[in-house]
């Protein structure tokens, strides 16, 4: 059975423009959470709660790590909160990426923006539980909007791309996934128009995407999340996802 | 505290029921508590063949509600009555199908599909959905055809049926006279307001359907004042919901003219709302003076 979970703030720190990082506890959710699934947060005087990607858990401390852009009323409120606070949330929720793969395997991890978090509780736990070979590309928006670089350093070869040119590399990530040949295999979180571009970049390997909709339960109940299948069916990213084979679902 | 209500078709144990489309066929909600404890369950809506339903973004969130455009995406009946309903049956609760279509005779085919089993206690006759192109809507703003989907609906099946009446209508009274004089064992009422929301900076409404269905607290008001205006013109029973998020606004539901309630949208705030309510409803009950929610019921006047 599903519980009632309780997350009290440890911090909120801004770590870019408008982009904010939680450290929160509960002990369940810092146990259970695969790279990929997300929290249901409730935030007092919204109707619906806010998908959050966990970016990172420390079963040591029974902590969670949140990465979040202030862009609307919620995750305003929600970079407000205060060391001490308690949040109702749901979850781990969805089914993550799987971290079961072979030790010959090199992976490309693909992240842009607010689809870097999930990538960084994969990469964190590729690293710590496999030897595998990863290599990440991230891109941003901007110079100020550039988050995790360091973390990512320090797991394997990383390579900042900016929209704007400010820092890294001068475009998007899709300039230069191509160049990485001997990848096989690639992981994805980001914009859908970002991701339809890998997948189609990258067609050569199999892939993993992990995928945003708009929610309403966040559960599964109320088939408010769907994606279009390969086969003319629908699957539901809260549940079902957010993590999909990439040739399984039209982008 | 007896919190039991006799309804046609329906021995309820306490009146609080999870809406049709906010709670699937209860699968994921069962991850959360014993469904046993619901006084019955009102399943997502069902239609002849699988329905895909709308494309996304299918909600969006508004001051005290949201909208929905989800399309009625379902499996189809014969899905539903294989593999759904005997999953739900295993739990000690009513089961009441949704059912809906595009025309008349589809309304008929699923209506009769649901008389193969003996596990769904009632129908819920859903002519207000406002987000499918065809039937939905038509059925549910005109009196006329209200009536002869009813009828036909009754023959149909060997159920209690209940009908769904939309909010979106000059003259409920009216609609749910009609229904009434077709046979309606119940009403159900309401179903979601139509409204629409555009996101400024691209001038685009926040739903890909460009309108949708507004529910919860923001609608409670609209619902209470139909259900008070429909309960001095009909008698059979009426299911209420919109917007009930406490055992207060059960209780103001069965005021107003409720025989029992349905919980919708405040599911997806609070997975476990329906197990909240029942636990609450006693100690509000007897904090107004009640003893029972039959006493609720007949102290308003209104026998069932
Ligand atoms: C599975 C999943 C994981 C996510 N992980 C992250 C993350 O790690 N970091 C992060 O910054 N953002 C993440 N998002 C996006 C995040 O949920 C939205 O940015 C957030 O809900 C916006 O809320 P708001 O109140 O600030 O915006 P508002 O625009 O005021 O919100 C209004 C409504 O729209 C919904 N909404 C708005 N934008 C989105 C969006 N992009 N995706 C889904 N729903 C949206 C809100 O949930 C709310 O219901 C994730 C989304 C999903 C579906
Ligand atoms: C996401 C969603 C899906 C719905 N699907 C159905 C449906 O399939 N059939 C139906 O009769 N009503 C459907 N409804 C309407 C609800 O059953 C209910 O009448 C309405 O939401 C008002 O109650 P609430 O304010 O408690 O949500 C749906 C509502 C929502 C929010
Ligand atoms: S949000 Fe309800 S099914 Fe995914």
């Amino acid at each position: 059975m599903r519980k009632r979970e309780t997350m009290s703030v440890l911090s909120v720190t801004q770590i870019a423009t408008d982009t904010f990082e939680m450290i929160a506890e509960n002990s369940r959710i810092s146990e259970q959470a695969k790279p990929g699934q997300f929290v249901h947060i409730y935030i007092p005087g919204h109707t619906l709660r806010r998908p959050i990607s966990i970016a990172a858990v420390d079963p040591s401390t029974a902590s969670v790590s949140l990465v979040f852009k202030a862009i609307g009323d919620g995750t305003k409120q929600l970079s407000n909160y205060l060391p001490g606070m308690q949040i109702d949330v749901l979850g781990p929720n969805g089914n993550g990426f799987s971290i079961d793969i072979s030790e010959d395997e090199r992976v490309l991890l693909i992240g842009g923006g607010v689809g870097v978090p999930p990538m960084y509780h994969l990469a964190k736990r590729l690293s710590e539980e496999t030897s595998i070979d990863i290599v990440s590309v991230l891109g941003f928006q901007t110079k100020n909007a550039v988050f995790y670089e360091e973390e990512f350093n320090r797991i394997g070869e990383t390579y900042i791309v900016t929209d704007d040119g400010s820092y890294g590399t001068h475009g998007v990530v899709t300039d230069i996934v191509g160049q990485f040949t001997d990848r096989t295999q690639y992981f994805s979180c980001g914009p859908l128009p970002m991701l339809r571009a890998v997948k189609s970049k990258l067609s050569h390997i199999p892939g993993k995407v992990s995928l945003e909709e708009r929610m309403g339960c966040g559960v599964g109940a109320c088939m408010a999340c769907v994606l279009p299948t390969v086969d003319n069916h629908y699957k539901k990213i809260c549940s079902e996802g957010p993590v999909f084979v990439a040739e399984e679902v039209v982008l | 505290m007896n919190l039991s209500v006799k309804l046609p078709g329906l021995n309820l144990k306490n009146p609080i029921m999870p809406a049709s489309g906010c709670f699937g066929f209860g699968k994921e909600y069962s991850e959360y508590y014993d469904l046993s404890l619901l006084g019955g369950v009102m399943m997502k809506a069902a239609t002849q063949f699988e329905r895909l339903g709308n494309p996304t973004p299918r909600v969006a969130e508004t001051s005290a509600g949201m909208l929905n455009a989800i399309g009625l995406q379902n499996p189809g009946v014969q899905q539903i009555i294989d593999h759904e309903v005997p999953r739900l049956a295993k739990y000690d609760t009513s089961i009441i199908a949704n059912i809906a279509g595009s025309s008349i005779e589809e309304y008929e085919f699923v209506a009769a599909s649901f008389n193969q089993t003996t596990d769904v206690d009632a129908l819920e006759l859903n002519i207000s959905c406002p987000n499918v192109k065809e039937g939905g809507i038509q059925f549910g703003t005109d009196p006329f055809m209200a009536k002869k989907v009813t009828e036909v609906v009754k023959k149909a099946s060997n159920k209690p049926v209940y009908v769904k009446l939309s909010p979106n209508v000059h003259n409920i009274v009216e609609m749910a006279k009609a229904v009434e004089e077709a046979g309606a064992d119940g009403l159900s009422m309401i179903n979601t307001l139509t409204g629409m929301k555009i996101h400024l900076p691209s001038r685009k409404p926040l739903i890909a359907n460009k309108t949708g269905g507004l529910s919860g607290p923001a609608i409670k008001p609209v619902a209470i004042r139909m259900i008070y205006e429909v309960r001095q013109q009909v008698s059979i029973p009426i299911i209420g919901m919109g917007g009930i998020t406490s055992a207060e606004d059960v209780l103001e539901y069965l005021i107003a003219g409720a025989d029992a309630v349905a919980v919708g949208t405040a599911n997806f705030q609070n997975p476990f709302v329906c197990v909240d309510i029942i636990n609450e409803l006693p100690e509000v009950l007897e904090q107004y003076g009640f003893n029972s929610i039959e006493d609720v019921i007949e102290k308003r006047g209104i026998t069932v």
